[in-house]
């Protein structure tokens, strides 16, 4: 029983950690508890026999992305987010677009809810998988990566080269126009 | 109770002491030697030749008073240094330090020397000396001094752009080896090249091993490159407002951040516990004695570079020192490719 006890605590923190992020003010402590987060779905992923992703967890989420996160805030010097700061007349606070979001976030409670009440039915052995050896071992998450998936991979680095570039682009600033 | 468990846990008992003595050892050691590089004799009152100084100092450091300033913030200020240190013990956590041995024949199965040992150690220790980053960035946030503050950004923008060219040498000795465990890597290491020259990956890896020493100084932010602490910039940076205890686990965390950084460089680089003249069951002699080189030559670095400019750091770092880690693992997969096909 220990693993469920372990599971329970580690997911608890999560979803805990979760909920005080959008709760907080402080946008540091809302970085510091994201990083708790992701460090307790790193320990999810060592439950479930899969030590690569949950290094590799660490090492993108909390270990790089959150870096940067905190350097912006940092060079922001942002102390308190106050909701009755904020621009009224920016085109984005338009109630018909905050009713929008509203709705598109009640979609997704329902399609959770909807997803998890079939969760039973689609519990099963996923097919192909041999034994919990093959799940851990990094030379199969490579091949399964670079053979099966390879070009939805290469895609993805499309991706994020198009995003590099458009934020050099935005960075650079040169009145050109 | 199980003898092999009992065994097991003096192991890890043990590194977890080695450890907190590395950090009084190199206390002690760095200002030994830079009196010795300045032609003075360095600490000498306490104790014969000054050997029981690093207890004076921490003495010292446990009677002063803790302050917080006015403005601090009270959480991550406390949290700051626990976060350091936390991350400088836990990142040794998958470093092996020994072959595997019955210690003598007392056991019947062979018990490894380490803490624990997972198929991917190396990323372990890699994603856990990233977080160590955060300690150093929260002190400068928390304290609410502006040279904390400088300290603190410093830190997180060294840190972002040291760790891809860290973690590029690293891959090029994984590739070598094929295996992402620490002991793998290190047994991979056997043998000798013409009977004289030890199967080291230094000698295959020579680009890869000055960047991951430069990249290394550079992530445990030490002269040349110790720009959050710059005390001729920043006052004492990111640890300025700390005092006490709490200021004593900072240049702890940094010191145990350089002996888990030689550790990994030994075992990547230099054979591990693998040398000449020992048997097997001494390794650890031979590892201890490389690590032991290598934080003498961190020690010669600081007392004899000076510092870099914040700005030259952050171009050699992108426009050097990355693209040089890249090019290198290039050529080692294409090598490794021919030679193996």
């Amino acid at each position: 029983m220990p693993e469920t006890l372990v599971f329970y605590l580690f997911s608890g923190l999560a979803i805990g950690a979760s909920a005080l992020v959008i709760g907080q003010r402080n946008p540091m402590y809302s970085i510091m508890l994201l990083i708790a987060s992701f460090g307790a779905l790193s320990g999810l992923y060592i439950l479930l026999d899969a030590p690569f992703a949950a290094v590799a967890q660490i090492i993108v989420y909390a270990g790089a992305i959150m870096v940067l996160f905190l350097f912006v805030v940092m060079l922001l010097n942002a102390p308190q987010e106050d909701a009755a700061a904020y621009d009224r007349t920016h085109p984005l606070r338009h109630p018909a677009i905050t009713r929008f979001g509203a709705l598109l976030a009640g979609l997704l409670v329902v399609q959770l809810t909807w997803a998890l009440a079939r969760a039973n039915q689609l519990a099963q052995p996923v097919a192909g998988r041999t034994d919990a050896g093959t799940v851990s071992s990094v030379r199969e998450l490579g091949r399964v990566l670079f053979e099966r998936h390879g070009f939805a991979f290469e895609a993805t680095s499309i991706l994020i080269l198009v995003a590099m570039v458009g934020a050099v682009v935005l960075a650079r600033r040169e009145d050109r126009v | 109770m199980d003898l092999r468990l009992f065994v097991q846990l003096v192991v890890i008992g043990l590194t977890f002491f080695m450890l907190i003595n590395a950090s009084a050892i190199l206390v002690l050691a760095e200002r030994k030697i830079m009196g010795f590089m300045q032609q003075r004799y360095g600490p000498y009152l306490v104790g014969p030749h000054g050997v029981l100084q690093p207890l004076a100092d921490i003495l010292k450091l446990l009677m002063k008073e803790e302050l917080r300033p006015k403005g601090a913030d009270r959480w991550l200020f406390t949290l700051a240094p626990i976060l350091s240190i936390t991350a400088a013990f836990a990142a040794f956590a998958t470093v092996p330090w020994g072959a595997e041995t019955t210690l003598f024949g007392l056991l019947d199965q062979p018990i490894k020397l380490g803490v624990s040992d997972v198929n991917v150690g190396v990323l372990v220790v890699f994603a856990i000396t990233s977080m160590g980053v955060y300690g150093i960035v929260l002190a400068g946030w928390a304290s609410n001094s502006k040279y904390s503050l400088f300290g603190g950004l410093r830190a997180s923008a060294q840190m972002i752009s040291y760790e891809l060219s860290y973690a590029t040498s690293l891959a090029a000795v994984i590739l070598l080896a094929g295996s992402l465990s620490l002991r793998e890597v290190v047994d991979s290491q056997t043998g000798y090249w013409f009977g004289v020259i030890p199967h080291w990956y230094v000698f295959l890896q020579p680009v890869g091993f000055i960047i991951y020493v430069i990249a290394g100084v550079a992530e445990t932010n030490r002269a040349p490159f110790d720009f959050p602490e710059a005390e001729q910039e920043l006052v004492a940076g990111y640890n300025t407002e700390y005092s006490s205890v709490r200021f004593a686990l900072f240049p702890q965390a940094e010191y145990i951040n350089m002996a888990t950084m030689s550790a990994v460089a030994t075992d990547l680089y230099l054979g591990g516990w693998h040398g000449p003249f020992l048997p097997a069951e001494y390794g650890w002699i031979w590892f201890l004695i490389k690590v032991g080189v290598i934080l003498f030559a961190y020690i010669w670095m600081r007392w004899t570079v000076p510092r870099y400019r914040y700005d030259q750091l952050m171009s050699f770092g992108w426009k050097w020192l990355f693209p040089a880690s890249v090019i290198n693992l290039l050529v080692t997969a294409a090598l490794v490719l021919y030679f193996n096909a």
